[in-house]
Protein backbone atom coordinates (compact mmCIF):
# COMPACT_ATOMS: atom_id res chain seq x y z
CA UNK A 1 0.00 0.00 0.00
CA UNK A 2 2.72 2.49 0.98
CA UNK A 3 4.63 1.92 -2.23
CA UNK A 4 1.67 2.50 -4.50
CA UNK A 5 0.56 5.49 -2.45
CA UNK A 6 4.00 6.94 -3.01
CA UNK A 7 3.62 6.73 -6.79
CA UNK A 8 0.13 8.23 -6.72
CA UNK A 9 1.38 11.20 -4.69
CA UNK A 10 4.42 11.51 -6.93
CA UNK A 11 2.16 11.66 -9.97
CA UNK A 12 -0.08 14.32 -8.40
CA UNK A 13 2.81 16.53 -7.37
CA UNK A 14 4.23 16.26 -10.84
CA UNK A 15 1.26 17.83 -12.57
CA UNK A 16 1.45 20.96 -10.41
CA UNK A 17 -2.29 21.44 -10.14
CA UNK A 18 -2.19 20.92 -6.40
CA UNK A 19 0.46 23.59 -5.95
CA UNK A 20 -1.65 26.02 -7.96
CA UNK A 21 -4.67 25.15 -5.81
CA UNK A 22 -2.68 25.86 -2.65
CA UNK A 23 -1.52 29.24 -3.94
CA UNK A 24 -5.03 30.11 -5.10
CA UNK A 25 -6.53 29.43 -1.67
CA UNK A 26 -3.72 31.33 0.01
CA UNK A 27 -4.19 34.37 -2.21
CA UNK A 28 -7.94 34.48 -1.65
CA UNK A 29 -7.61 33.99 2.10
CA UNK A 30 -5.00 36.73 2.42
CA UNK A 31 -7.11 39.00 0.25
CA UNK A 32 -10.32 38.45 2.19
CA UNK A 33 -8.68 38.77 5.57
CA UNK A 34 -6.92 42.02 4.74
CA UNK A 35 -9.85 43.54 2.85
CA UNK A 36 -12.45 43.19 5.54
CA UNK A 37 -11.33 44.15 8.97
CA UNK A 38 -14.31 42.76 10.88
CA UNK A 39 -13.37 39.18 11.53
CA UNK A 40 -16.87 37.68 11.33
CA UNK A 41 -17.54 39.16 7.89
CA UNK A 42 -14.34 37.77 6.43
CA UNK A 43 -14.93 34.48 8.19
CA UNK A 44 -18.26 34.21 6.42
CA UNK A 45 -16.53 34.68 3.07
CA UNK A 46 -13.94 32.09 4.00
CA UNK A 47 -16.74 29.78 5.03
CA UNK A 48 -18.17 30.02 1.54
CA UNK A 49 -14.83 29.02 0.07
CA UNK A 50 -14.65 26.03 2.35
CA UNK A 51 -18.21 25.00 1.55
CA UNK A 52 -18.23 25.65 -2.21
CA UNK A 53 -14.72 25.71 -3.66
CA UNK A 54 -13.18 22.89 -1.65
CA UNK A 55 -15.89 20.32 -2.49
CA UNK A 56 -15.91 21.37 -6.14
CA UNK A 57 -12.15 21.11 -6.60
CA UNK A 58 -12.02 17.85 -4.64
CA UNK A 59 -14.77 16.10 -6.54
CA UNK A 60 -13.65 17.22 -10.01
CA UNK A 61 -9.95 16.67 -9.46
CA UNK A 62 -10.48 13.22 -7.93
CA UNK A 63 -12.73 12.16 -10.81
CA UNK A 64 -10.33 13.34 -13.50
CA UNK A 65 -7.37 11.85 -11.72
CA UNK A 66 -9.13 8.50 -11.45
CA UNK A 67 -9.74 8.35 -15.19
CA UNK A 68 -6.24 9.54 -15.98
CA UNK A 69 -4.72 6.82 -13.80
CA UNK A 70 -6.66 4.10 -15.52
CA UNK A 71 -3.57 2.95 -17.41
CA UNK A 72 -1.58 2.82 -14.21
CA UNK A 73 -4.32 0.80 -12.53
CA UNK A 74 -4.51 -1.63 -15.43
CA UNK A 75 -0.77 -2.12 -15.24
CA UNK A 76 -1.02 -2.80 -11.51
CA UNK A 77 -3.90 -5.23 -11.87
CA UNK A 78 -1.69 -7.80 -13.58
CA UNK A 79 0.83 -7.48 -10.75
CA UNK A 80 0.67 -9.16 -7.34
CA UNK A 81 -1.31 -6.32 -5.81
CA UNK A 82 -4.77 -6.35 -4.19
CA UNK A 83 -7.47 -4.46 -6.01
CA UNK A 84 -8.46 -2.72 -2.79
CA UNK A 85 -4.86 -1.56 -2.29
CA UNK A 86 -4.94 0.12 -5.66
CA UNK A 87 -8.14 1.97 -4.86
CA UNK A 88 -7.21 2.96 -1.31
CA UNK A 89 -3.90 4.32 -2.58
CA UNK A 90 -5.78 6.41 -5.08
CA UNK A 91 -8.15 7.66 -2.36
CA UNK A 92 -5.52 8.57 0.20
CA UNK A 93 -3.12 9.88 -2.43
CA UNK A 94 -5.63 12.34 -3.84
CA UNK A 95 -7.33 13.39 -0.62
CA UNK A 96 -4.14 13.76 1.39
CA UNK A 97 -2.43 15.91 -1.22
CA UNK A 98 -5.53 18.07 -1.71
CA UNK A 99 -6.10 18.56 2.00
CA UNK A 100 -2.45 19.37 2.67
CA UNK A 101 -2.62 21.95 -0.11
CA UNK A 102 -5.79 23.39 1.41
CA UNK A 103 -4.44 23.36 4.98
CA UNK A 104 -1.31 25.24 3.95
CA UNK A 105 -3.20 27.60 1.65
CA UNK A 106 -5.77 28.64 4.22
CA UNK A 107 -3.83 27.87 7.40
CA UNK A 108 -0.86 30.15 6.86
CA UNK A 109 -2.89 33.36 6.39
CA UNK A 110 -5.18 32.40 9.28
CA UNK A 111 -2.25 31.97 11.65
CA UNK A 112 -1.03 35.45 10.81
CA UNK A 113 -4.30 37.35 10.57
CA UNK A 114 -7.09 35.54 12.35
CA UNK A 115 -6.23 33.22 15.18
CA UNK A 116 -9.08 31.63 17.06
CA UNK A 117 -11.38 28.69 17.49
CA UNK A 118 -13.42 29.52 14.39
CA UNK A 119 -10.28 29.34 12.23
CA UNK A 120 -9.54 25.87 13.52
CA UNK A 121 -13.11 24.82 12.72
CA UNK A 122 -12.75 26.23 9.22
CA UNK A 123 -9.54 24.30 8.59
CA UNK A 124 -10.86 21.04 10.00
CA UNK A 125 -14.10 21.25 8.01
CA UNK A 126 -12.16 21.95 4.83
CA UNK A 127 -9.97 18.92 5.37
CA UNK A 128 -12.87 16.61 6.20
CA UNK A 129 -14.91 17.91 3.25
CA UNK A 130 -11.96 17.14 0.96
CA UNK A 131 -11.98 13.51 2.11
CA UNK A 132 -15.78 13.34 1.82
CA UNK A 133 -15.88 14.61 -1.72
CA UNK A 134 -12.94 12.55 -2.96
CA UNK A 135 -14.76 9.54 -1.59
CA UNK A 136 -17.99 10.53 -3.37
CA UNK A 137 -16.05 11.23 -6.57
CA UNK A 138 -14.52 7.75 -6.61
CA UNK A 139 -17.92 6.17 -6.11
CA UNK A 140 -19.19 8.04 -9.17
CA UNK A 141 -16.10 7.29 -11.25
CA UNK A 142 -15.98 3.57 -10.56
CA UNK A 143 -19.55 3.27 -11.79
CA UNK A 144 -19.05 4.70 -15.24
CA UNK A 145 -16.43 3.82 -17.79
CA UNK A 146 -16.98 6.96 -19.81
CA UNK A 147 -14.92 9.92 -18.68
CA UNK A 148 -17.33 12.63 -19.80
CA UNK A 149 -20.23 10.94 -18.04
CA UNK A 150 -18.14 10.48 -14.92
CA UNK A 151 -17.19 14.14 -14.73
CA UNK A 152 -20.78 15.13 -15.45
CA UNK A 153 -21.99 12.95 -12.60
CA UNK A 154 -19.48 14.46 -10.20
CA UNK A 155 -20.50 18.02 -11.12
CA UNK A 156 -24.12 17.11 -10.68
CA UNK A 157 -23.42 15.59 -7.26
CA UNK A 158 -21.59 18.75 -6.22
CA UNK A 159 -24.50 20.87 -7.39
CA UNK A 160 -26.92 18.61 -5.57
CA UNK A 161 -25.14 18.94 -2.24
CA UNK A 162 -24.49 22.68 -2.50
CA UNK A 163 -27.76 23.93 -3.99
CA UNK A 164 -30.50 21.45 -4.80
CA UNK A 165 -30.51 19.83 -1.38
CA UNK A 166 -30.91 23.16 0.40
CA UNK A 167 -33.72 24.06 -1.96
CA UNK A 168 -35.54 20.88 -1.02
CA UNK A 169 -35.02 21.52 2.66
CA UNK A 170 -36.36 25.07 2.28
CA UNK A 171 -39.37 23.77 0.42
CA UNK A 172 -40.16 21.36 3.24
CA UNK A 173 -39.59 24.13 5.74
CA UNK A 174 -42.12 26.33 3.97
CA UNK A 175 -44.74 23.66 3.53
CA UNK A 176 -44.62 22.62 7.16
CA UNK A 177 -43.93 26.00 8.71
CA UNK A 178 -46.90 25.65 11.01
CA UNK A 179 -45.45 22.61 12.72
CA UNK A 180 -42.47 22.32 15.06
CA UNK A 181 -40.09 20.58 12.67
CA UNK A 182 -36.73 21.73 14.06
CA UNK A 183 -35.78 18.22 15.06
CA UNK A 184 -36.57 16.84 11.63
CA UNK A 185 -34.63 19.68 10.09
CA UNK A 186 -31.69 18.56 12.16
CA UNK A 187 -32.02 15.10 10.64
CA UNK A 188 -32.20 16.55 7.12
CA UNK A 189 -29.10 18.59 7.66
CA UNK A 190 -27.24 15.56 8.95
CA UNK A 191 -27.70 13.89 5.59
CA UNK A 192 -25.74 16.57 3.76
CA UNK A 193 -22.03 16.90 4.57
CA UNK A 194 -21.90 20.52 3.42
CA UNK A 195 -24.82 21.53 5.64
CA UNK A 196 -23.28 19.74 8.57
CA UNK A 197 -20.05 21.68 8.17
CA UNK A 198 -21.92 24.94 7.63
CA UNK A 199 -24.08 24.68 10.73
CA UNK A 200 -21.16 23.54 12.88
CA UNK A 201 -19.13 26.60 11.89
CA UNK A 202 -21.95 29.15 11.91
CA UNK A 203 -22.80 28.25 15.46
CA UNK A 204 -19.28 29.10 16.53
CA UNK A 205 -19.81 32.65 15.33
CA UNK A 206 -21.79 35.53 16.80
CA UNK A 207 -24.16 35.43 13.85
CA UNK A 208 -25.82 32.31 15.27
CA UNK A 209 -28.06 34.67 17.24
CA UNK A 210 -29.66 35.76 14.00
CA UNK A 211 -30.95 32.28 13.33
CA UNK A 212 -33.87 32.68 15.72
CA UNK A 213 -35.58 29.77 17.38
CA UNK A 214 -34.10 27.22 14.98
CA UNK A 215 -30.70 28.64 15.73
CA UNK A 216 -31.33 28.19 19.41
CA UNK A 217 -32.30 24.54 18.92
CA UNK A 218 -29.20 23.91 16.82
CA UNK A 219 -26.98 25.88 19.08
CA UNK A 220 -28.09 23.87 22.05
CA UNK A 221 -27.43 20.68 20.14
CA UNK A 222 -24.23 21.42 18.24
CA UNK A 223 -22.47 23.29 20.98
CA UNK A 224 -22.75 20.41 23.38
CA UNK A 225 -20.14 17.68 23.38
CA UNK A 226 -22.62 15.15 22.07
CA UNK A 227 -23.55 17.46 19.23
CA UNK A 228 -19.95 17.99 18.24
CA UNK A 229 -19.25 14.29 18.42
CA UNK A 230 -22.40 13.56 16.44
CA UNK A 231 -21.63 15.99 13.63
CA UNK A 232 -17.98 15.03 13.27
CA UNK A 233 -18.93 11.36 13.44
CA UNK A 234 -21.43 11.84 10.62
CA UNK A 235 -18.89 13.72 8.53
CA UNK A 236 -16.41 10.88 9.01
CA UNK A 237 -19.09 8.42 7.94
CA UNK A 238 -19.52 10.48 4.80
CA UNK A 239 -15.82 10.09 4.12
CA UNK A 240 -15.75 6.36 4.83
CA UNK A 241 -19.01 4.84 3.58
CA UNK A 242 -18.89 5.87 -0.10
CA UNK A 243 -15.29 4.65 -0.21
CA UNK A 244 -16.17 1.26 1.25
CA UNK A 245 -18.95 0.93 -1.27
CA UNK A 246 -16.55 1.90 -4.06
CA UNK A 247 -14.07 -0.79 -3.04
CA UNK A 248 -16.85 -3.36 -2.94
CA UNK A 249 -17.94 -2.48 -6.48
CA UNK A 250 -14.38 -2.27 -7.78
CA UNK A 251 -13.52 -5.71 -6.41
CA UNK A 252 -16.33 -7.37 -8.35
CA UNK A 253 -15.91 -5.47 -11.56
CA UNK A 254 -14.56 -6.83 -14.83
CA UNK A 255 -11.66 -4.69 -15.89
CA UNK B 1 0.09 -25.73 -13.11
CA UNK B 2 -2.98 -23.80 -14.17
CA UNK B 3 -6.21 -25.72 -14.37
CA UNK B 4 -9.45 -24.28 -15.55
CA UNK B 5 -12.74 -26.02 -14.82
CA UNK B 6 -16.04 -25.32 -16.58
CA UNK B 7 -15.43 -21.63 -17.00
CA UNK B 8 -18.46 -19.54 -18.01
CA UNK B 9 -18.55 -15.85 -18.74
CA UNK B 10 -20.97 -13.65 -20.58
CA UNK B 11 -21.14 -9.93 -21.19
CA UNK B 12 -24.83 -9.14 -21.24
CA UNK B 13 -26.48 -11.66 -23.54
CA UNK B 14 -23.27 -12.50 -25.34
CA UNK B 15 -21.68 -15.73 -24.17
CA UNK B 16 -17.95 -15.13 -24.32
CA UNK B 17 -16.72 -18.26 -22.58
CA UNK B 18 -18.87 -21.36 -22.59
CA UNK B 19 -17.79 -24.23 -20.38
CA UNK B 20 -14.05 -24.04 -20.97
CA UNK B 21 -11.90 -26.62 -19.17
CA UNK B 22 -8.19 -27.14 -19.68
CA UNK B 23 -5.00 -28.08 -17.86
CA UNK B 24 -1.91 -26.08 -18.67
CA UNK B 25 1.38 -27.73 -17.73
CA UNK B 26 4.88 -26.24 -17.33
CA UNK B 27 7.34 -26.65 -20.20
CA UNK B 28 4.64 -26.12 -22.81
CA UNK B 29 4.04 -23.25 -25.14
CA UNK B 30 0.30 -23.25 -25.66
CA UNK B 31 -1.03 -21.20 -28.54
CA UNK B 32 -4.54 -19.92 -28.06
CA UNK B 33 -6.15 -19.40 -31.44
CA UNK B 34 -9.58 -18.68 -32.77
CA UNK B 35 -11.44 -16.08 -34.85
CA UNK B 36 -11.92 -12.51 -33.62
CA UNK B 37 -14.28 -12.33 -30.71
CA UNK B 38 -13.94 -15.99 -29.82
CA UNK B 39 -13.04 -15.19 -26.21
CA UNK B 40 -9.24 -15.45 -26.27
CA UNK B 41 -8.53 -12.23 -24.41
CA UNK B 42 -11.38 -12.84 -21.95
CA UNK B 43 -9.91 -16.25 -21.20
CA UNK B 44 -6.51 -14.71 -20.53
CA UNK B 45 -7.90 -11.93 -18.41
CA UNK B 46 -9.87 -14.45 -16.36
CA UNK B 47 -6.63 -16.21 -15.49
CA UNK B 48 -5.22 -12.87 -14.38
CA UNK B 49 -8.28 -12.16 -12.26
CA UNK B 50 -9.23 -9.04 -14.23
CA UNK B 51 -12.43 -10.63 -15.48
CA UNK B 52 -14.56 -12.39 -12.90
CA UNK B 53 -16.12 -15.61 -14.21
CA UNK B 54 -19.77 -16.39 -13.51
CA UNK B 55 -19.25 -20.08 -13.05
CA UNK B 56 -16.35 -22.46 -12.85
CA UNK B 57 -12.99 -22.16 -11.22
CA UNK B 58 -9.40 -21.47 -12.07
CA UNK B 59 -6.69 -23.05 -9.96
CA UNK B 60 -3.07 -22.03 -9.84
CA UNK B 61 -0.96 -24.82 -8.32
CA UNK B 62 -4.17 -26.21 -6.83
CA UNK B 63 -5.35 -22.95 -5.30
CA UNK B 64 -8.40 -21.01 -6.34
CA UNK B 65 -7.45 -17.64 -7.81
CA UNK B 66 -10.77 -15.83 -7.33
CA UNK B 67 -10.03 -12.86 -5.05
CA UNK B 68 -6.47 -14.10 -4.56
CA UNK B 69 -3.59 -11.91 -5.64
CA UNK B 70 -0.27 -13.39 -4.52
CA UNK B 71 -0.22 -15.94 -7.35
CA UNK B 72 0.24 -13.08 -9.80
CA UNK B 73 3.86 -12.75 -8.77
CA UNK B 74 4.43 -15.91 -10.82
CA UNK B 75 2.83 -14.46 -13.94
CA UNK B 76 4.19 -12.11 -16.54
CA UNK B 77 1.47 -10.58 -18.67
CA UNK B 78 1.92 -8.77 -21.94
CA UNK B 79 -1.39 -7.18 -22.97
CA UNK B 80 -2.58 -6.73 -26.53
CA UNK B 81 -2.07 -2.98 -26.30
CA UNK B 82 0.57 -1.77 -23.90
CA UNK B 83 -0.70 1.00 -21.68
CA UNK B 84 1.57 2.88 -19.32
CA UNK B 85 1.23 6.03 -17.24
CA UNK B 86 2.13 8.69 -19.78
CA UNK B 87 4.24 11.17 -17.90
CA UNK B 88 6.84 8.71 -16.72
CA UNK B 89 10.17 7.70 -18.25
CA UNK B 90 10.96 4.14 -19.29
CA UNK B 91 13.58 3.80 -16.59
CA UNK B 92 11.22 5.15 -13.95
CA UNK B 93 8.56 2.71 -15.13
CA UNK B 94 10.89 -0.28 -14.80
CA UNK B 95 12.18 0.89 -11.41
CA UNK B 96 8.63 1.47 -10.23
CA UNK B 97 7.55 -2.03 -11.20
CA UNK B 98 10.59 -3.50 -9.44
CA UNK B 99 9.70 -1.48 -6.36
CA UNK B 100 6.04 -2.49 -6.43
CA UNK B 101 6.94 -6.13 -6.89
CA UNK B 102 9.34 -5.63 -3.99
CA UNK B 103 11.96 -7.29 -6.09
CA UNK B 104 15.28 -5.68 -5.49
CA UNK B 105 16.93 -9.05 -5.44
CA UNK B 106 18.93 -8.78 -8.66
CA UNK B 107 19.33 -12.56 -9.17
CA UNK B 108 15.73 -12.88 -10.22
CA UNK B 109 15.76 -9.97 -12.60
CA UNK B 110 16.04 -10.87 -16.26
CA UNK B 111 17.15 -7.90 -18.30
CA UNK B 112 18.00 -9.82 -21.46
CA UNK B 113 15.22 -8.25 -23.52
CA UNK B 114 16.17 -4.76 -22.35
CA UNK B 115 19.65 -5.41 -23.75
CA UNK B 116 18.48 -7.05 -26.95
CA UNK B 117 15.90 -4.35 -27.72
CA UNK B 118 18.49 -1.70 -26.86
CA UNK B 119 16.07 0.03 -24.52
CA UNK B 120 18.80 1.59 -22.38
CA UNK B 121 19.43 4.06 -25.18
CA UNK B 122 15.93 5.49 -24.76
CA UNK B 123 15.67 5.04 -20.99
CA UNK B 124 14.87 8.70 -20.48
CA UNK B 125 12.11 8.99 -23.00
CA UNK B 126 8.63 9.40 -21.60
CA UNK B 127 6.33 6.48 -22.32
CA UNK B 128 3.68 8.82 -23.74
CA UNK B 129 6.00 9.79 -26.59
CA UNK B 130 6.84 6.25 -27.70
CA UNK B 131 5.66 4.66 -30.93
CA UNK B 132 3.34 1.65 -30.79
CA UNK B 133 6.14 -0.80 -31.61
CA UNK B 134 8.50 0.62 -29.00
CA UNK B 135 5.76 0.42 -26.41
CA UNK B 136 5.36 -3.25 -27.28
CA UNK B 137 9.09 -3.73 -26.75
CA UNK B 138 8.94 -2.07 -23.34
CA UNK B 139 5.91 -4.16 -22.50
CA UNK B 140 7.70 -7.37 -23.53
CA UNK B 141 10.79 -6.42 -21.53
CA UNK B 142 8.60 -5.75 -18.50
CA UNK B 143 6.83 -9.10 -18.91
CA UNK B 144 10.05 -11.10 -18.82
CA UNK B 145 11.77 -8.84 -16.27
CA UNK B 146 10.79 -10.74 -13.13
CA UNK B 147 11.56 -14.18 -14.48
CA UNK B 148 7.99 -15.42 -13.86
CA UNK B 149 7.03 -19.09 -14.07
CA UNK B 150 4.11 -18.37 -16.35
CA UNK B 151 4.19 -16.05 -19.35
CA UNK B 152 0.95 -14.84 -20.87
CA UNK B 153 1.40 -13.03 -24.15
CA UNK B 154 -1.57 -11.52 -25.95
CA UNK B 155 -0.63 -11.02 -29.60
CA UNK B 156 2.96 -10.16 -28.71
CA UNK B 157 4.34 -9.78 -32.22
CA UNK B 158 1.84 -7.29 -33.59
CA UNK B 159 3.50 -3.96 -34.15
CA UNK B 160 7.01 -5.35 -33.80
CA UNK B 161 9.46 -5.13 -36.68
CA UNK B 162 10.74 -8.50 -38.04
CA UNK B 163 14.04 -8.29 -36.15
CA UNK B 164 12.36 -7.60 -32.82
CA UNK B 165 9.72 -10.24 -33.44
CA UNK B 166 12.52 -12.74 -34.03
CA UNK B 167 14.23 -11.71 -30.79
CA UNK B 168 10.99 -12.20 -28.90
CA UNK B 169 10.33 -15.61 -30.43
CA UNK B 170 13.84 -16.78 -29.55
CA UNK B 171 13.28 -15.58 -26.01
CA UNK B 172 10.04 -17.54 -25.77
CA UNK B 173 11.74 -20.75 -26.90
CA UNK B 174 14.54 -20.14 -24.44
CA UNK B 175 12.13 -19.70 -21.55
CA UNK B 176 10.23 -22.82 -22.55
CA UNK B 177 13.46 -24.78 -22.29
CA UNK B 178 13.74 -23.59 -18.68
CA UNK B 179 10.45 -25.34 -17.97
CA UNK B 180 8.13 -22.36 -18.04
CA UNK B 181 4.56 -22.30 -19.17
CA UNK B 182 3.85 -19.90 -22.00
CA UNK B 183 0.34 -19.03 -23.12
CA UNK B 184 0.30 -17.07 -26.34
CA UNK B 185 -2.38 -15.78 -28.68
CA UNK B 186 -1.70 -14.72 -32.22
CA UNK B 187 -3.30 -14.61 -35.61
CA UNK B 188 0.04 -15.14 -37.30
CA UNK B 189 0.09 -18.90 -37.59
CA UNK B 190 3.65 -19.05 -38.91
CA UNK B 191 4.81 -17.40 -35.67
CA UNK B 192 2.86 -19.95 -33.68
CA UNK B 193 4.29 -22.83 -35.65
CA UNK B 194 7.78 -21.64 -34.74
CA UNK B 195 7.28 -21.38 -31.00
CA UNK B 196 4.25 -23.38 -29.87
CA UNK B 197 4.10 -26.97 -28.70
CA UNK B 198 0.31 -27.13 -28.37
CA UNK B 199 -2.67 -25.42 -29.91
CA UNK B 200 -5.95 -24.72 -28.15
CA UNK B 201 -8.74 -23.63 -30.41
CA UNK B 202 -11.58 -21.44 -29.19
CA UNK B 203 -14.69 -20.90 -31.26
CA UNK B 204 -17.54 -18.71 -30.03
CA UNK B 205 -16.44 -19.25 -26.47
CA UNK B 206 -16.24 -23.03 -26.73
CA UNK B 207 -12.98 -24.88 -26.50
CA UNK B 208 -13.00 -27.02 -29.65
CA UNK B 209 -9.76 -28.95 -29.12
CA UNK B 210 -6.34 -28.96 -27.51
CA UNK B 211 -3.72 -30.82 -29.48
CA UNK B 212 0.01 -30.86 -29.99
CA UNK B 213 1.18 -29.47 -33.28
CA UNK B 214 2.51 -32.80 -34.54
CA UNK B 215 -0.77 -34.48 -33.76
CA UNK B 216 -2.65 -31.78 -35.66
CA UNK B 217 -0.47 -32.12 -38.71
CA UNK B 218 -0.77 -35.89 -38.66
CA UNK B 219 -4.52 -35.90 -38.34
CA UNK B 220 -5.02 -33.46 -41.19
CA UNK B 221 -2.14 -34.87 -43.25
CA UNK B 222 -0.79 -31.38 -43.88
CA UNK B 223 2.80 -30.16 -43.61
CA UNK B 224 2.15 -26.61 -42.43
CA UNK B 225 0.12 -25.55 -39.42
CA UNK B 226 -1.52 -22.90 -41.52
CA UNK B 227 -3.08 -25.42 -43.89
CA UNK B 228 -3.96 -27.79 -41.07
CA UNK B 229 -5.90 -25.09 -39.24
CA UNK B 230 -7.65 -23.88 -42.36
CA UNK B 231 -8.70 -27.45 -43.11
CA UNK B 232 -10.13 -27.87 -39.63
CA UNK B 233 -11.98 -24.56 -39.80
CA UNK B 234 -13.53 -25.54 -43.14
CA UNK B 235 -14.61 -28.91 -41.78
CA UNK B 236 -16.25 -27.16 -38.86
CA UNK B 237 -18.21 -24.92 -41.19
CA UNK B 238 -19.65 -27.82 -43.20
Amino acid sequence: MRRILKYVMFDILRNRFVIGYCLFIMLITFGLLSLEEGSSKSTLSLLNIVLLVVPLISIVFATIHFYNSYEFMELLLSQPVRRSTILYSEYFGVSCSLSVAFAIGMGVPLIFLNQGLVSIYLLLSGIVLTFVFVSIALLGAVNSKDKARGIGTSLLLWFFFTAIYDGLVLLILFSFSDYPIEKYLLAFISLNPIDLARVAILLQMDTAVLMGYTGAVFSEFFNSWEGLLFSSGLLLLWAILPMLLTVRIFKRKDL
Amino acid sequence: MISVHNLHKSFGKLKVLDNVSINLEPGNVVALIGPNGSGKTTFIRSILGMVKPEQGSILYDGEEILNAWKYRKNIGYMPQLAKFPERIQIKELLDMMKDIRNNNNTDHIDEELIELFDLKKIYHKRTGTLSGGTKQKVSAALTFLFNPKVLILDEPTTGLDPVSAEILKNKITKEQAKGKLVLITSHILSDIEEVASHVMYLHEGKLEFVKSIEQLKMETKEISLNKAIVKIMQQKNK
